[in-house]
């Protein structure tokens, strides 16, 4: 077992935000303020969770056809493959989803945005990858919705996202945004991430060969979890 | 060559519509022998219980756990797992331990700690432990509560606040 020793880099320190956040003034009381303290690699930091086919429901990929009708709003594909940081595919791993309806409201208690709530939409889906890493989900096009942090803020229009991949080092909880969205410069939890090509990498790309004529438009979202080599990274060679 | 990673975003405050799984908190089914509870409360920097917390916990090895569960209105969780067993460290084992991942509103990245229990101490000579100055060590450490239960408050900041790990 001693041979999983340190298989995987340092985190990408550039594309990850600070906890420390203030124009995010939730994280006023709740970012740690002490330094972290490092945390060698091995078996319980390069392993992780297995889980697999037993948690998915048959319609958890269609978040369109969880009800007695079709939700309101667009119909939209979203879709992408996980890759870990030397691009390689991870299959079999769990990719779960959760968003607000298409009037921006999700269907929790603690939402209070008096916008309605629809019927035919709970909002969350699961999948695993296929062997190549890809995945695949049909839903309808989240709206913006506003919320408290400051005078007049509006989150951007996103899709949850939560994985796993292999190893408890590559655990990985995000946000997909749309292209072109007028409040991404207002956003601190978008810009939180202070780098702008790793903020680019939160934007889901539209996808014109994979919408599907006279039915939903498609979005690409490739994901790229913390690969297990410490070779530089692409763009500081 | 490698390529550049998706950034982490906050888990915010509406996760439970996906990620409160039914058998959320049992890593083990209730019943199983030798089975222990690892149970707290997770507070933020005014030293106010957090009701909107997900943890999750993770003991590798030969048989591996994993759990999840989100903080109840007073802040409080509880996950029903088996005793962690010693792992492969940079000097021999290192002491049993539970992994806890902690998502929440206002956390923008998931933050790590580990959960020793008390009777598997003393801890001096562990090769983790001991980089953990000492003055703050003892939050790492949760103690007995009861029949085969072990309290294992969490503080994300503050006089009292936890030691997290970067992993």
């Amino acid at each position: 077992m001693t041979k999983l020793r340190i298989p995987y880099g340092p985190p990408d320190r550039l594309a990850h935000p600070p906890l420390d956040w203030p124009a995010y003034k939730s994280t006023a009381l709740r970012a740690p303020k002490r330094p972290l303290v490092a945390l060698p690699h091995f078996l319980g930091e390069v392993t992780g969770p297995v889980l697999g086919e037993d948690r998915l429901g048959p319609l958890d990929h269609d978040l369109t056809r969880q009800h007695a009708d079709e939700p309101q709003g667009q119909r939209i594909i979203v879709h992408g493959r996980v890759l870990d940081g030397t691009g390689r595919p991870l299959p079999n791993t769990l990719v779960e989803v959760w968003q607000a309806n298409a009037a921006g409201r999700y269907r929790h208690q603690g939402d209070q945005h008096p916008a309605p709530l629809d019927p035919n939409f709970s909002g969350a889906g699961r999948v695993l990858t296929g062997a190549d890493g890809s995945y695949r989900f049909i839903t309808i096009r989240p709206g913006a919705y506003p919320w408290g942090n400051h005078d007049n803020a509006w989150r951007p229009a996103h899709i949850h996202f939560s994985l796993f991949g292999t190893a408890f080092v590559q655990r990985l909880v995000t946000q997909m945004y749309f292209p072109g969205d007028p409040l991404f410069a207002h956003d601190p939890i978008f810009n939180s991430v202070r780098d702008e090509k790793a903020r680019n990498r939160m934007i889901s790309s539209f996808d014109l060969d994979e919408t599907v004529p006279e039915w939903a438009l498609a979005y690409q979202f490739d994901i790229i979890l913390r690969g297990p080599e410490s070779t530089p990274f692409e763009d500081e060679q | 060559m490698r390529l550049r990673e998706t950034p982490t975003q906050t888990i915010g405050p509406f996760f439970a519509i996906m990620l409160d799984w039914p058998d959320g908190c049992y890593a083990v089914p209730e019943g199983t022998e030798g089975a222990i509870w690892l149970r707290g409360t997770l507070y933020d920097g005014a030293g106010a219980p957090i009701p909107d917390g997900l943890l999750e916990i993770w003991q590798a090895g030969a048989d591996p756990r994993f759990a999840r569960c989100r903080t109840d209105p007073d802040g409080g969780y509880r996950f029903l797992t088996t005793r962690p067993v010693a792992l492969p460290g940079p000097t021999g084992d290192q002491a049993p331990h539970i992994q806890l991942s902690v998502f929440a509103r206002g956390l923008i990245d998931r933050v790590v700690t580990r959960a020793y229990l008390a009777d598997d101490g003393p801890f001096d000579d562990d090769a983790i432990l001991s980089t953990v100055d000492p003055r703050v060590r003892g939050t790492l450490v949760a103690q007995p509560d009861g029949p085969d239960a072990y309290k294992f408050d969490i503080h994300l900041q503050g006089a009292d606040e936890t030691v997290f790990f970067d992993v």
